[in-house]
């Protein structure tokens, strides 16, 4: 209670901070909508539907998406940790493949695709793949020898072995890499969404990107405040729970 | 103190479960002329050497030897762990020849499973026996985790458990699917005096109350003649058995009797004496 009072009057603070800089009137209010605007913007939004309509199309892609490259990249990565063939070949270039800033690969995807949701959808498969490979390639060589030697005396082998020994062993790697997997999938769907514009459903992006080219400004602080306001709900109900059974089992510090 | 409750526990469970704890079939091994070496950066080490021998049904060996004489890389080669370079085990005249169930190791450092917790720990190499109901594994799992004294931490993590409570654990685990050969790798070496001497007394209790074929690897002299019905003094480079003594106390032995002192001071002196022996050939 005590640090959600605490947060609480942290972020009053910061609107009040926002709504004087607003009144004090140093930049233009085209610029720099006042707390208020923003709320009304969002009330409309809400109550005429574009709002849950965007935020429901963008999950759909960002859902879709991520769960593809969760679907791929877990086995790549366990192949990649397996067969030294692997390693060397699509272990490399998922290593290379993840420095490169989902953004980049737009213009691949519109030259590809066309203006479409095949081309969103490649994008975010794109942002997350290449770090759930690494994250389950990390995760399972760093499995301690010692439980593979134990689960060997007690019978156990072959998929039972990769079942309930060494992607068990992996879990905290593994639900690490899919939480930056979703961090990824989250930006580059973001950046398609700008980039991307078409007519198959309007995304929280594309709200963003249209707020720009009326420059309206509430529209994109209020859109803005949503994207970081999904982010931190995903966070707190599907990784926190997650994150905190790990730590609860395996005794490490949850800072 | 426990040890009579839980047999008396087993002999109350249903009959299925009383009979998977009725066998009792510990192994005769047999190692003849086991070598083996290892690569290093500095050269080849010949871990072992040639090494012999017998262990009778429910008998309890220890080796005894400074690290790195190859009294583990010898327990490893019994699970089926490693492959000789030369030479055969056999376990009732079969030889090893891959790690199997018939042969559980008990491991110096904590090989429990983290993601689980104590009675999953307990039921991981039981779930992989075939011929045993859901309720019998768990009937099977309880039985052990009392044996050892940890009924009341069935559902604590690893994490949670002392030094002590974990190597009781993975000593349930290694018992609960009922090995014929139980072979321990300087299990208590990283734990305290205390828990340690409480240990010897549980082990000896729990060895008579479940008798195996016991091959314990230590380096410690009391610890050897506390337990063993043989103590095997292992030299090392190359690896071989150098000398062996019976000890032929009566159990349950006590770490801290006059007796036992004085067969793990003949002892000793003869280990010491081997290092002698060594530095002499190595002038």
């Amino acid at each position: 209670m005590k640090r959600f009072l605490l947060a609480a009057a942290f972020f009053a603070v910061l609107l009040l901070l926002w709504e004087a800089a607003f009144r004090a009137r140093i930049w233009s209010p085209v610029l720099l909508p006042s707390p208020w605007q923003v709320a009304s913007y969002l009330k409309n939004a809400a109550v005429d539907g574009t709002l849950a309509k965007a935020t429901v199309i963008t999950m759909r892609r960002l859902l879709a998406g991520y769960l593809i490259g969760l679907v791929v990249g877990l086995p790549l990565g366990l192949l990649t940790a397996r067969w030294k063939l692997f390693r060397d070949t699509i272990g490399t270039m998922a290593l290379g493949l993840q420095t490169l800033p989902s953004v980049c690969w737009v213009p691949l995807a519109l030259l590809w695709f066309g203006q479409t949701e095949a081309a969103m959808l490649f994008v975010v498969v794109m942002g997350t793949l290449w770090s759930v490979v690494i994250a389950t390639d990390t995760g399972v060589r760093n499995v301690p020898p010692i439980y593979r030697r134990a689960a060997l005396t007690m019978g156990s082998k072959r998929l039972h072995m990769w079942f309930k020994v060494i992607l068990p062993a992996a879990l905290p790697f593994i639900v690490s890499g899919m939480k930056q997997g979703w961090a990824f999938a989250w930006r580059s769907l973001m950046a398609a969404e700008i980039f991307v514009t078409i007519l198959t459903g309007f995304g929280l992006g594309q709200l963003l990107h249209y707020g720009r080219e009326l420059s309206a400004m509430d529209q994109v602080i209020a859109i803005m405040l949503v994207i970081v306001v999904i982010g931190l709900l995903a966070d707190k109900i599907f990784f926190s729970p997650i994150e905190t059974f790990l730590h609860r089992r395996w005794g490490t510090s949850q800072a | 103190m426990f040890v009579t409750r839980a047999i008396r526990l087993g002999s109350k469970a249903t009959s299925s479960v009383s009979e998977e704890l009725r066998v009792i079939a510990p192994s005769k091994l047999a190692i003849e002329d086991v070598s083996k070496s290892f690569k290093t950066g500095t050269g080849v080490v010949q871990a072992l050497d040639r090494v012999s021998l017998q262990v009778g049904e429910g008998e309890f060996v220890c080796l005894v030897g400074a690290s790195g004489c190859g009294k583990s890389t010898l327990l490893n080669i019994i699970a089926g762990l490693e492959k000789p370079d030369g030479g055969n085990v056999l376990a009732d005249g079969k030889p090893v020849t891959s790690p199997g169930r018939e042969r559980l190791v008990m491991f110096q450092e904590p090989a429990l499973f983290p993601w689980l917790d104590v009675f999953g720990n307990v039921l991981f190499g039981l779930k992989l026996k075939p011929n045993l109901s859901k309720k019998n594994r768990h009937d099977v799992a309880k039985y052990y985790l009392e044996l050892v004294g940890l009924s009341r931490f069935e559902h604590a993590n690893i994490h949670e458990l002392s030094g002590g409570m974990k190597q009781r654990v993975s000593l349930a685990r290694a018992l609960a699917p009922n090995p014929r050969v139980l072979l321990m790798d300087e299990p208590f070496a990283a734990l305290d005096a205390l828990t340690r001497e409480q240990l010897y007394g549980d082990i000896q209790q729990i060895w008579k109350a479940r008798r195996k074929t016991i091959v314990f690897v230590t380096h410690n002299v009391r610890e050897a003649a506390c337990l063993g019905d043989r103590v095997l003094l292992f030299s090392p480079h190359p690896g071989r058995i150098r000398e062996e003594f019976p000890v032929e106390l009566p159990r349950p032995r006590d770490i801290n009797s006059v007796d036992l002192a004085a067969h793990a001071t003949q002892i000793t002196k003869a280990l010491k004496s081997l290092g002698k022996a060594e530095v002499t050939v190595a002038r």
